[in-house]
Formats: structure tokens, C-alpha cells, sequence
């Protein structure tokens, strides 16, 4: 990293175009200013959120009741069923945590945390989302074509993908690959731009080890990000080939090969875990500090152990493949790393319990929030363990097991992280409070709801569930005794959640309006947030801020209050 | 783009590393196009081994010499050159990683089949084209069949 | 370093991987398939070595276009570029007359596997030579009125970077036989 150099003239710069008075349009939808960009990503995601919700509603109704006319849906056809677990994974994966963790913090928060005005390149940001919408609204239309939408699974393993006559979706395939492709490609521009805007426009005195955990977490996995996805596009571009022109790039009669897709798929989509994860893992961070009144505990040892995650995330991704018909020598290599990485990760959750020790806790919401993910992500990684083991894996592979598993990493990130975040910067970014009642009872309706889906799919995995089944009366094995009554509660339970969510949009969209007006620095944070207006505006900072701590100096025995803002002077030093 | 492009505009000599090297780009075109013929030159000598090096090793020259003489990344924050060959090494992850099962034929226990036809399909339909006599008759493999 | 410098060299990384790709897996596939010998001898060696001549002449330019532009002089950076751009262009149309005459010999995209990664791998260098080339032209007519002229390097790092994959490419598609 370079040393912190802050443009003199960026002050001018957003003065010249500081005026306030443009439309709609030009505020909202064609901005260049970061938050608004933020906010779009945000509320996109959120959409995005509430379509991969109907369908798991859709597909979960199918499997608790086999043949009912779901209400809102209709009877679920087995083509339907593929495409809406299709659409479901890949909507909550890449148009649902990604926009939302990667994108909406990242661009709402750096430029905050770092103390600059803006992105170094606003328009590249601009043009970041609009890509990002067009690959939305492509998977969208994907839905209304003739065939539906793609039903070959996200993973969109050929010969399954790459021939409409298995996945019986010939225009929903491509559709799906383009929303796909160019989502990467917005995901792309965007990293670019928060990394050269870490390295070049921090506030004059922010060191490298000044910069708030959740900062460096958004970088790291940018970098990750751009490291892993090219394979995957060039992937895409082969795969979007023998769909549309019939070359046989992965099909072994015509010389080539469909493993060398799972291979390039999981070599983006392991690291892609990760993405997702560090952003999350840096929310928690910030969250956990401020509620507990404690400096946090080895701050070094998270950043380094988040590197090291980064690295060995790319040391693990033929464990997806275990049953794929790789090398059994290879299975062993693999099986060896998966294990390994459980450390670093481990590392950060000691880490953050560390920091809780002796802390003055306030339960508040946000952290709430934050305390449920390090639970839940702690069970979902301990569960990993017998996927990352080749023999265990090879029993449990394609079962429920794996599904459960995986929810138990990924709702903690996708939605416990960025729940645990809109709450936390909520006043920042509306400047008004949200309700801590109506968000308890959101919280404590979804954590418990969560836990009834899930944990009925660890024994549905454990006695051999099979994912990959539309109608289970189909197969007596499965439906032994106590079996469909677990996925009856599974069922009951997801729509319980759902219902909850209902409680999340009224508090959020009610708060936005009305709630009780936010003063500058509710939670009495160090960052540098917290120095501007709630909600900032455009320019963010009167003046920019010059930093001389660290961002978590709290109950530090020389500052006056119990926290001690990044930006202000030392005691003895003339201001 | 706007804050760091207009102090930019305003200075006079923007480019950032003009720090006084006077590289003789012409020169480096020179030994470039060279090395260029080599490369061409080499699979006449008929040497396989030749070839390879005429071949790969040239071209890591080329690069090598186009990445500091043209790119400058010799003069640039070292970081940028680490940067660079690590993208490479995670490339070199990639192909070790995934060889052993697309590369490779057969391994412990276990045998793709349906590679080792598309081979001998290949071969039998590269013969016949070549025995058919002349550019024209080499159809790709697939129209003999 | 520059922001705008800093960025390209980003894109340049995060190129690498996308190339990377596409070449890996052409040389597994290759090594892994000694039958496409009788494939890639119809590859026209000497359309590709003229093509490498021009590209590495290109770079050249653009080389040259950087150096004025750190002299300050905008008019004759915005000249070299527009050289480098031609450089570009015809590539292009020898590219398009190669293509031409393989696909009337039979060679498509789908004929075999080879052919698919030689128009893949080939097309997807075309078409960052082109957007090289869009590019190039807005940037040349920036610095023809001496504005922007960092600029002229920052394109310049990401043109040697699409002429460093081509050096890779000329000796995988059309030397290796």
C-alpha cells in the first residue's frame, strides 16, 4: 500500500458540482455520488431478495406437499421445480449477497471509513451498477421466454447446461449465462474502484493499520474476487458456445472435456465463498467493537488471518468435485486443504469472542445480529468438516446434509451480515433510528425460524436425503417414517421466516420516513462515519477529516469518553 | 474521475516515470521483431526440442522485454510485478490443479473413455485426410463420417 | 502512483486469470490430444508471424506516443497513437482475411475442438484489440488538444499487455504444430 495521499483539490472538486437541486432522476438513477450507488445495489439486492424467496416458497411447498396447487404459484410442474431451485441459488448468490455485501457496503461505506468525498472514479461506479441492473433485468426476462427459466442448477454443470435437450430450457440457458457473465464483469469495474480508491485516497494520517477491519475485509475479497473470476469468464464464454453454436468445449465426444467446467467453476466459486464471507466477517467486527466498549482484540491477527483465508482459498475448490470423478490422489490433496482452512477462519471467530471478554456488552439489535452470525457460522463451518473429508464426503454428497451445511454458512453471511449491517449503519445512512423492539422481534423470529429449517435437513442429510428429487413418493426409501414430517417442519419453518421479513420491510421502510431523527453518532463510534452528517451529503465531510488512532480505541484510559474518534487531535497536540 | 484528472490537466509533464531514462525504443523493436524471426525460423530445423524453445522460450523473452521496456514495470512500485506473477502462479494452480483429470487420460482407477475414442476418431480422420491427397481434401475430422 | 495508472494495472491483473483461462485449458486439451496435429498444420503460420510483426510495431508506437506525451507534446502523442491504432486495424482486417479463408476450407468453430479454442482464444484477443482501439481513439483526441495526457500511458500499459497475449498466442496457435 502506498502512503496516504489525499488530492488537495478534491475539497473544490465536489464543490463545483455540490449543488442540490437536480431532479429525480438525476439524483437517484443516474448519480455519481457513492451512497446513492450504495443505496442501489442495496435495494436492487433487496428485490433480488424477495424473488429468491418466492421461489424457495414455491419449491419448499412442492417438496413438504408433493402435488399441491401452491398458493401464488400454482401447481409446481418438475420443470418448474428445476428452474426455481436454479433461480433460487444463483438470485440469493450473485444477486443477492454479492450486491449486497460486496457492493452496497462497499461502495456505501469506503469512502466514509477512508475520509474522501467520493470513488476515484465515479462514473466507472456508475457504469459498475448499471451493468449490474442490466444483468438483473436479463435473468428477469430469462424467467418469461419460451421453456422458462434456466433449470440446469446454479453450478450449471454440462452436458446438463450446455444442451437444451437435457435441461429443456434452451432460451433460459444463454439468458442465464449472459446475466451471469455480466454481472461478473460489473463486479469487475466495481473492485477495481475500491481498491484504487483504498490505496490512493485515504485521509491524510490513515496508515495501514489504521483502516477499520471491515474496510480491508471489502478489499481483500475484491482482490480475491478478480484473482478467481477470470477462468470463470472465459468458462462462460465456452460454455455460452456449445449452447448456442454446438462446439464441444465440454463435451468428451467431440474432444473436449465437462469436468474441465466443474474445475472452472469452482476455482471462482470456492474463493467466491470467501468473497462474500470477509465482508461479512468485517461487519461483525466493527459491530462487536462498538457494542462492547474494547479495543479489538489483535486487529494484526485478524487482517493477517483474513489473507491467509484468501490464500488457502484457492488451494481448496475440488472438494465440490469429490464425486465428480477426480483423481483419488487429487481428492486427498484437497481434502487435506479444506481441513486447513478451517483454521484462519476459526482464528477470526476466537478472535471476536476475545474481544467480547470483559467488554461492556449492549445488546442492541445490530449486535444481536452480529452475535447470532459467529453462532450460526460457527455450526455451519464445524458441519463442513465432514464435507471437506473425501471418504465422509462421498457418503453425504448430493444429500440434504450438504444443503444445510451450506444455508448454514451462507444465510449467516447473506442475510444474519447484512442485516447485522443496515441496522448498525441504518442512522448513518437515513439518518433516523429504526425501531429496537420491532427489530428484536424481527431478529429473534428469523434466528429461530432459521434453526427449525435447517436443523431437520442435517437428519434428513444424515439418513441419505437426496437433494436432487422433485416428488419424494417417487421413492419409498425416503419416505420412511418421521421423513416427510422433517420436511414438513423444515417447510412450516421457511414460511415462518418469511413472515418475518415482513416485520424487517415495515421497520425499515417506516424508520426511513418517520422514525425518530438520528444525531451524528449514535453508538459513539471511532470511525470516520461517524464524523460526517447522518445522512451525509454529497461530498460527505465539511471538511475532509485527518486521522491519529486507530479505528478502535474504546475505553482507551486516556481519552475523555470511552471512545476516541479516529479524527481527533491528541490531548496535546494544537488542533 | 473528475478530482484527480483536473490537477493532472493543469501540470505539464503528467506521465510519471519520465525520471531521465532515455530507452532506445526502436532498438528494443529491433531485437523484438528478431527474436520474432527465430520463432519462425525454429520448426524448420525440425527439432522438436528446438522448437519448444524457439517457440515458448522466445516468447517469454518477448514478454519479458515488452513487459520492462514498453509496460515499465521495472520502474514501477514492486508490488505491481508481485501482483502480476502471482496472477500467473494462480494460473500455473489452476493447470496443475486440474490436469490430472482433463489432461490425463486414466488415473487411479478410473479410465475416460470417451477421450481416448475422440483420439483415435482424431488420428483415424487426420490419416485418411492426409492420404486423401492436398490441402483441399483435409476436411476436419467429423465430415468422413 | 497515479490513480488512473494504479487502475489500469488492475484490470491488467484481473485480465491475466480471464486469458489464463482460456489458455490453460487449450493446453491441456492440447497436450491431452495429440490428434489435433492434423488440425493445427492448416493454421496459416505466416498470417500469424506478420500479425505478431504488426502488433509488437503497434506497441512500438504506442511506446513512442507515451514518451512524447511526457514531453508535454499532445499533437504528436495523439500521432503515434493514431499509428499504433492503424496498427490495430490492420491486425484486424488480416485477422478477418485468415478467418475468411479457413472457414471456406471447411475449419469453423464447430469442425473440432481445436478450432473451437483457436477462434475462442483468437476472438477473445480481437476483441480487447478492438476495444483497445476505441479507446485509443477518444484518449488520441484528448491528447491532440493536450488534455488528459496521462492518459496516452495508461492505454499504452493495457495495448502492451493485449500485445504480450498475442506473443503467447502466435506461438500456441500457429507455431506448436
Amino acid at each position: 500500500m502506498s502512503t496516504a495521499t489525499v488530492d488537495t483539490s478534491h475539497g473544490h472538486a465536489h464543490d463545483a458540482h455540490g449543488h442540490h437541486d437536480e431532479g429525480f432522476i438525476k439524483k437517484y438513477l443516474w448519480s455519481t455520488d457513492h451512497k446513492i450507488i450504495g443505496f442501489q445495489y442495496m435495494f436492487t439486492g433487496m428485490f433480488m431478495a424477495l424473488i429468491g424467496g418466492f421461489t424457495v416458497y414455491a419449491f419448499r411447498m412442492q417438496l413438504a406437499f408433493p402435488g399441491m396447487s401452491v398458493p401464488g404459484f400454482g401447481r409446481v410442474t418438475a420443470h418448474d421445480y428445476n428452474s426455481l431451485v436454479t433461480t433460487h441459488g444463483s438470485v440469493m448468490i450473485f444477486w443477492v449477497a454479492m450486491p449486497v455485501l460486496i457492493a452496497a457496503l462497499g461502495n456505501y461505506l469506503i469512502p466514509l471509513m477512508i475520509g474522501c468525498d467520493d470513488m476515484v472514479f465515479p462514473r466507472l461506479n456508475r457504469l459498475s451498477y448499471q451493468i449490474f441492473l442490466v444483468s438483473a433485468l436479463v435473468l428477469i426476462a430469462s424467467f418469461f421466454v419460451d421453456g422458462g427459466a434456466f433449470g440446469g442448477a446454479w453450478t450449471s454443470y454440462p452436458p446438463l447446461s450446455a444442451k437444451a435437450e437435457y435441461n429443456l430450457t434452451p432460451k433460459g440457458a444463454p439468458l442465464w449465462l449472459i446475466a451471469v457473465a455480466l454481472e461478473f464483469v460489473a463486479f469487475l469495474l466495481g473492485g477495481i474502484n475500491f481498491v484504487t480508491t483504498v490505496m490512493n485516497s485515504r485521509a491524510p494520517g490513515m496508515k495501514m493499520f489504521d483502516v477499520p477491519i471491515v474496510v480491508w475485509m471489502i478489499i481483500i475479497a475484491s482482490i480475491l474476487f478478480m484473482a478467481s473470476v477470470g477462468p470463470l469468464v472465459a468458462g462462460a464464454v465456452m460454455l455460452l458456445f456449445d449452447q448456442l453454436v454446438g462446439t464441444g468445449f465440454f463435451d468428451p465426444a467431440k474432444g473436449g472435456d465437462p469436468v474441465l467446467w466443474q474445475h472452472l467453476f469452482w476455482f471462482f466459486g470456492h474463493p467466491e465463498v470467501y468473497v462474500v464471507l470477509l465482508p461479512a466477517m468485517g461487519v461483525v467486527a466493527e459491530i462487536i467493537t462498538v457494542f462492547s466498549r474494547k479495543k479489538l482484540f489483535a486487529y494484526k491477527t485478524v487482517l493477517y488471518t483474513a489473507i491467509g483465508t484468501g490464500v488457502l482459498s484457492f488451494f481448496v475448490w475440488a472438494h465440490h468435485q469429490f464425486v465428480a470423478g477426480i483423481d483419488p490422489r487429487m481428492a486427498n490433496i484437497f481434502s487435506v486443504t479444506t481441513l486447513l482452512i478451517s483454521i484462519p477462519v476459526a482464528e477470526m471467530v476466537f478472535v471476536y469472542i476475545a474481544t467480547l471478554y470483559g467488554g461492556s456488552i449492549r445488546l442492541t439489535t445490530p449486535m444481536l445480529w452480529a452475535l447470532a452470525f459467529l453462532g450460526e457460522f460457527l455450526l455451519g463451518g464445524v458441519t463442513g468438516i465432514f464435507l471437506g473429508a473425501s471418504g465422509s464426503d462421498i457418503y453425504f454428497h448430493d444429500t440434504y446434509f450438504v444443503i444445510a451445511h451450506f444455508h448454514y454458512t451462507f444465510f449467516p453471511i447473506a442475510f444474519i451480515g447484512s442485516f447485522a449491517a443496515i441496522t448498525y449503519w441504518f442512522p448513518k445512512m437515513f439518518g433516523r433510528m429504526m425501531n429496537e423492539t420491532f427489530g428484536k422481534v424481527h431478529f429473534w423470529g428469523t434466528i429461530i425460524a432459521f434453526n427449525f429449517i435447517f436443523i431437520p435437513l442435517f437428519f434428513l442429510g444424515a439418513r441419505g436425503d437426496h437433494r436432487r428429487i422433485y416428488d419424494y413418493t417417487n421413492f419409498p426409501d425416503l419416505m420412511k417414517p418421521g421423513m416427510q414430517d422433517l420436511r414438513v417442519l423444515a417447510t412450516v419453518a421457511l414460511l415462518v421466516l418469511l413472515a418475518f421479513q415482513v416485520v424487517f420491510l415495515a421497520n425499515l421502510f417506516y424508520s426511513i420516513f418517520k422514525g425518530p431523527k438520528a444525531e451524528q453518532n449514535p453508538w459513539k463510534a471511532n470511525t470516520l462515519e461517524w464524523v460526517a452528517a447522518s445522512p451525509p451529503p454529497h461530498g460527505n465531510f465539511p471538511e475532509l477529516p485527518t486521522v491519529y488512532r486507530g479505528p478502535y480505541e474504546y475505553s482507551h484510559p486516556d481519552a475523555a469518553e470511552d471512545y476516541w474518534p479516529q479524527n481527533q487531535p491528541p490531548a496535546g497536540a494544537a488542533s | 474521475m473528475s478530482a484527480e484528472t483536473s490537477t493532472a490537466q493543469t501540470a505539464p509533464a503528467p506521465a510519471g516515470h519520465d525520471d531521465g531514462h532515455h530507452t532506445n525504443y526502436v532498438k528494443i523493436w529491433g531485437i523484438l521483431v528478431v527474436l520474432l524471426v527465430i520463432s519462425v525460423a525454429g520448426p524448420f530445423l525440425g527439432h522438436p526440442v528446438v522448437t519448444l524453445i524457439t517457440a515458448f522460450g522466445i516468447a517469454t523473452v518477448k514478454a519479458f522485454m515488452v513487459a520492462k521496456y514498453f509496460m515499465h514495470i521495472n520502474l514501477e512500485r514492486k508490488w505491481i510485478a508481485y501482483l502480476m506473477v502471482t496472477m500467473l502462479l494462480l494460473m500455473v494452480l489452476f493447470v496443475g490443479g486440474v490436469a490430472p483429470d482433463v489432461l490425463k487420460h486414466e488415473g487411479l482407477r478410473w479410465e475416460n473413455v470417451a477421450a481416448k475414442e475422440s483420439v483415435i476418431k482424431g488420428n483415424a480422420a487426420g490419416e485418411a485426410a492426409e492420404h486423401g491427397g492436398g490441402e483441399h481434401g483435409a476436411a476436419p475430422a467429423g465430415e468422413h463420417h | 502512483m497515479p490513480t488512473g495508472r494504479l487502475a489500469v494495472w488492475w484490470v491488467i491483473a484481473s485480465e491475466i486469470v480471464i486469458f489464463g483461462g482460456v489458455l490453460g485449458s487449450y493446453l491441456m486439451h492440447r497436450l491431452g490430444h495429440p490428434d489435433w496435429a492434423y488440425q493445427s498444420v492448416h493454421t496459416n503460420t505466416w498470417a500469424g508471424a506478420f500479425n505478431t510483426l504488426v502488433l509488437l510495431t503497434s506497441s512500438l508506437f504506442a511506446v513512442l506516443a507515451h514518451q512524447e506525451a511526457a514531453k508535454g507534446n499532445g499533437p504528436k502523442a495523439a500521432r503515434n497513437l493514431m499509428l499504433t491504432v492503424l496498427g490495430g486495424l490492420i491486425f484486424l482486417v488480416v485477422k478477418s482475411f485468415e478467418w475468411t479463408h479457413e472457414i471456406q476450407h471447411g475449419y469453423t468453430l464447430t469442425s473440432n475442438t481445436f478450432w473451437s479454442f483457436y477462434y475462442t482464444a483468437a476472438g477473445l484477443h480481437g476483441f480487447h484489440v478492438l476495444a483497445g482501439m476505441v479507446i485509443m481513439l477518444v484518449v488520441a483526441a484528448d491528447a491532440r488538444k493536450n488534455r488528459e495526457l496521462q492518459r496516452v500511458e495508461n492505454i499504452g500499459i493495457y495495448w502492451h499487455f493485449v500485445d504480450l497475449v498475442w506473443i503467447f498466442l502466435f506461438p500456441l496457435l500457429y507455431i506448436a504444430k
